[in-house]
């Protein structure tokens, strides 16, 4: 137990992961699942028990989103290429006065 | 092995079949650090390149001197985390800089690495192809989808603080390097990961250059089924122990 509540840094990402998982989940369970003597009211429970669901479907479009966005930015270096073939030509010609031979 | 000066730069350059690539670098990196002042020396280590890499490295250094080019070459292929623990023996910098040899990583962003490292005093500064205009030239939407896919992956489940993960243009404290070198395991991509990861796990302070990355060999060495998962069992096992 102590582990479970030492800082952070000590836990791994799994760790974390589950430590998360666990805790949201018995939140949910508890509060979804209760027997009919302890529910809460009707349409929290009704927006509740598909909850789970819902964050995974909202967790894809996000991912989707997101990656999306970013392969759309992602910078095409088309000066740095134009660059290094001028730096690669004037390399070659300064070495080979310099005395390289290939 | 006592340092000499404070701003030295050491740049390790593990080296196989790079023979047309190697002269340009090391004449990008000397001209580089001419013009912006810095003390500098190069470490090759080649892993015995059958296409005579040794041969022009030697003649790199009866031109640049063997106090710049210090080549300190190995037997065989033996992989890029031992190129770096041999080369780093040799280094007599304060910093050490790691970068591919095959035109890759173009050596002007070093000074913008110093500049970082001054700016926030950090442990590490890591070249970025995903942020501000870093960027990568040759790389199809195949490729380009996979990279940010696979980023993207990796943001969620590591949180790494660092945008670029399987970067490998980048600046170290000496020390910070030998310290990590130490605890680094995985091969490959998911090396230079675990790097990123462990540093955040032993405090180190981490800052970010964008990059420009130039791939000019991606249409011969396509990213393969085997690469990939590879990379994801790595990235797993980063997850599961770190």
């Amino acid at each position: 137990l102590s582990h479970a509540l030492s800082p952070q840094a000590a836990m791994t990402k799994l760790g974390q992961w589950l430590c998360g998982l666990a805790l949201l989940g018995s939140a949910w369970a508890a509060l979804a699942l209760a027997p009919p003597g302890l529910q809460p009211p009707a349409p929290l429970r009704q927006a509740l028990l598909p909850l789970p669901v819902y964050l995974l479907v909202a967790f894809g479009c996000y991912s989707l989103a997101t990656v999306g966005y970013r392969l759309a930015t992602f910078n095409d270096c088309e000066e740095a290429a134009a660059e290094l073939q001028e730096h690669i030509r004037a390399a070659r010609a300064d070495l080979r006065r310099r005395g390289l031979r290939l | 092995m006592a340092a000499r000066g404070p701003g030295r730069v050491s740049v390790l350059l593990p080296t196989y079949n790079e023979r047309d690539n190697l002269p340009l670098v090391v004449w990008l990196l000397a001209r580089t650090f001419g013009d912006s002042g810095i003390d500098f020396e190069i470490i090759i280590i080649d892993d015995g390149s059958p296409d005579g890499t040794q041969e022009v490295a030697r003649q790199l250094e009866k031109i640049y001197g063997s106090d710049k080019i210090l080549l300190r070459p190995r037997a065989k292929k033996l992989g890029l985390g031992t190129a770096y623990i041999h080369g780093m023996k040799f280094a007599t910098g304060n910093f050490i800089v790691i970068m591919d040899a095959d035109l890759s990583h173009h050596p002007k962003f070093i000074p913008e690495f110093i500049r970082k490292q001054k700016e926030g005093n950090f442990d590490i500064v890591s070249g970025t192809r995903y942020k501000g205009n870093g960027g990568v030239y040759g790389w199809d939407l195949k490729r380009k989808l996979i990279s940010r896919g696979a980023n993207f992956l990796t943001q969620v489940l590591l949180r790494p603080g660092a945008s670029d993960l399987t970067g490998s243009f980048r600046l170290y404290r000496k020390e910070v390097l030998e310290k990590l070198m130490e605890k680094c395991v995985s091969k490959g991509y998911v090396f230079q990961m675990e790097m990123i990861v462990r540093a955040r796990q032993m405090g180190f302070t981490i800052g970010e250059v964008p990059i420009s990355f130039v791939d000019r060999v991606y249409g011969e060495s396509k990213l393969g089924g085997n690469e990939i998962v590879s990379f994801l069992k790595g990235l797993l096992t980063l997850f599961a122990t770190t």
